[in-house]
């Protein structure tokens, strides 16, 4: 237990420091109250909006992990929303509803799992595909328009509650404890590890690489599903244009943020669940801190630029708690250059 | 032979039987309002007898330049543009010309020498922005209103110059005052989600008068945040904004928002009848020919706007 907080240490620091940092300009950032039965307060925002790059980061850091890449899951959150709003539209019902948009997702992981183990395609150029004609699928499916509906039961999904916690918390919380149990408690995780490290040495010592390779674009493209509900029926419409539009970007910063290397192996998806919350505490913060909106993007970008930085193997070490790791984390620093 | 078909021509004008044949190059349908455009063109030429030649150019200049060539060579009486770009329409706009067809330009504006084509009929984006803001000046309740505003993408145009014209429209009311300002980029999602945070930091929505959105679709997002905050959109907050999409008008016959300004996609009537006159006794129309950006309340019987809306593609 003390090792995974260990692990997990330069996140939470970093976490702590920015929600400090907001509340620094906004005092009652985390101020939570009961309103009409439900959390209300700028901490619980973050936590409710953070929940499609969370998602979405769980899937990635196991494609990520083996030493992979997702582009598409931002185009396949638009077509699996708009399935389920097709779905309700057109008076099916919720379970319909929930299917259809799951075995959208389904169907996209497999299709970029097939291009990537059986094809060989480089995951990048294989998952561009998806992310580039996905947008253009989902217009097809509303018919270029937003395509809202009224239906409370898939509603529930985004904007809901259960005892008072929104709905889109409690998923992302189920979805990354149950896949961190299924990788950490079985052996999964560390075969996902063994590809992402040496695919070819994996491969001879008995793993069976194709299966697990598409196996983890497929959980990528369900995270990418059950995210795209959310966003769909938290605004209870279809918006096949600008649903997830980017997400890829943040959620792939996520990974990175929570000490991922991008060169595949050792990973953590609770770390980049935090990564996640990172990225949104930054962003709630931006809005809440009042400054004209044409600061927001240098404003998160230059936060990331200085997270990134004190997690680099060079400046780490010296900081506690962070570089516990060096030569994990050296992937994440050349990664870095590489973006530049 | 030239006067004689110039004559035959002139005569079948002057009937006012022969059916016009006018092309029309669309940029897309890249989105609702612009899927609408195209419909009510098309239900506008259909009400005036007019064999619409229509060309979808998916959002690329060389498929309209190619189009109006085409139109051109089939000899259409008229063109209708909907410019994806502003550049690089001179020499295609020279071609027409020669042809003595008539160019009108739709929604947007090109760079080139006005004397290249018709005229240009488009909403005034200042001008929206500014009859959102005197419905807020006429309809605030009494003493100090703070206002919220959720703008469009940062540096497009719509969101400077509606942004503009609404405190134009407020300048000589100190009563109403624009405390935060943040962008939405026009979608519902962000709309929604900046609003929760207007919330968190105006008091949980209680220092809020009323939100200015520089379109529905934020609006709509808005007042989502606003229901799920506790608090009464249309009564507690103000909701005015602009563009007259259909779910805007549900909102207002639910009492869920107040005002909207509408960017008619309507452009095509008053080119068509500006074209009418030109063809008619050779009336030159001002070069620009400004759209109305009407004003619907909820006394507009927004259901029968919906109703009236719901099918035009938005």
């Amino acid at each position: 237990m003390s090792q995974g907080l260990r692990r997990l240490a330069p996140q939470l620091v970093t976490l702590a420091a920015v929600v400090a940092l907001v509340s620094a300009f906004f005092p009652g950032f985390l101020a939570v109250e009961i309103a009409d039965g439900r959390l209300v307060g700028s901490a619980v925002d973050v936590l409710k909006r953070g929940a499609p790059v969370a998602l979405l980061a769980v899937g990635m850091t196991l494609v990520i992990a083996t030493r992979g890449i997702d582009l598409s899951v931002g185009a396949v959150m638009a077509i699996c929303g708009a399935a389920s709003a097709w779905a309700v539209s057109n008076g099916l019902g919720l379970g319909a509803a929930l299917a259809l948009g799951l075995g959208a997702g389904l169907l996209c992981g497999l299709w970029n799992g097939v291009l990537v183990a059986l094809f060989g395609i480089q995951p990048i150029v294989a998952t561009l595909i998806l992310m580039v004609a996905g947008r253009g699928v989902a217009q097809m499916i509303t018919e270029g328009r937003i395509l809202t509906f009224s239906h409370e039961g898939l509603a529930f999904f985004g904007a809901g509650d259960v005892v008072g916690v929104p709905t889109p918390i409690l998923i992302w919380i189920v979805t990354g404890v149950a896949v961190g149990l299924l990788v950490r408690r079985t052996a999964l995780g560390l075969l996902i590890e063994a590809i992402g490290i040496n695919r070819p040495a994996s491969a001879l010592a008995g793993v069976n690489a194709r299966v697990l390779l598409i196996a983890v674009y497929v959980a990528s493209g369900l995270c990418a599903a059950i995210a795209g509900i959310v966003v769909a029926a938290d605004i209870r419409g279809a918006d096949a244009n600008n649903a997830g539009l980017w997400l890829e970007l943040d959620a792939i910063l996520a990974v990175v943020i929570g000490g991922t290397s991008l060169l595949g192996g050792r990973f953590s998806v609770a770390a980049s669940i935090l990564g996640a919350l990172v990225i949104q505490t930054i962003d709630t913060g931006i809005l809440l801190a009042g400054f004209p909106s044409e600061f927001n993007l240098v404003i998160k970008a230059g936060l990331v630029v200085i997270i990134l930085v004190l997690q680099s193997p060079r400046l780490g070490p010296g900081l506690p708690g962070f570089g516990l790791r060096a030569p994990r984390a050296a992937g994440v620093a050349r990664t870095e250059k590489a973006t530049e | 032979m030239k006067t004689l078909m110039l004559g035959a021509a002139m005569a079948a004008l002057s009937t006012g039987v022969s059916a016009q044949t006018i092309g029309f190059s669309q940029i897309g349908s890249e989105s609702g309002w612009r899927a609408a455009e195209t419909t009510v063109t098309r239900q506008e030429a259909e009400a005036r007898g007019i064999d619409l030649r229509f060309s979808d150019a998916q959002q690329r200049q060389e498929n309209q330049i190619a189009a109006i060539r085409s139109f051109v060579a089939q000899g259409v009486d008229a063109i209708l543009l909907a410019p994806v770009v502003a550049t690089g329409w001179d020499s295609v706009l020279e071609e027409a010309k020669e042809a003595e067809i008539p160019v009108v330009l739709l929604d947007r504006q090109v760079d080139s020498s006005e004397d290249l084509y018709l005229t240009a009929v488009g909403s005034d984006l200042v001008h929206e922005g500014a009859v959102a803001g005197q419905w807020l000046v006429d309809n605030k309740p009494e003493g100090a209103c703070r206002v919220v505003e959720l703008q469009g993408t940062t540096g497009s145009s719509p969101a400077i110059d509606r942004a503009n014209g609404f405190r134009q429209a407020i300048e000589g009311t100190p009563d109403i005052e624009i405390v935060r300002s943040q962008t939405g980029d026009f979608t519902r999602s962000g709309g929604k989600e900046v609003m929760e945070s207007f919330l968190q930091a105006e008091g949980g929505g209680d220092n809020i008068c009323a939100l200015y959105a520089h379109n529905d679709d934020m609006a709509l997002g808005a007042i989502q945040a606003i229901k799920e905050a506790g608090i009464d959109p249309g009564d507690d907050i103000l909701i005015v904004s602009i563009d007259a999409v259909p779910d805007i008008f549900k909102a207002m016959a639910e009492g869920d928002a107040n005002a909207t300004v509408e960017l008619t996609p309507n452009m095509a009537g008053p080119a068509f009848d500006a074209l009418a006159a030109y063809m008619a006794d050779g009336t030159e129309p001002e070069k620009f020919i400004q759209t109305e950006s009407a004003l619907y309340t909820q006394d507009d019987d927004p259901m029968a706007q919906y109703e009236a809306r719901k099918d035009l593609g938005y």
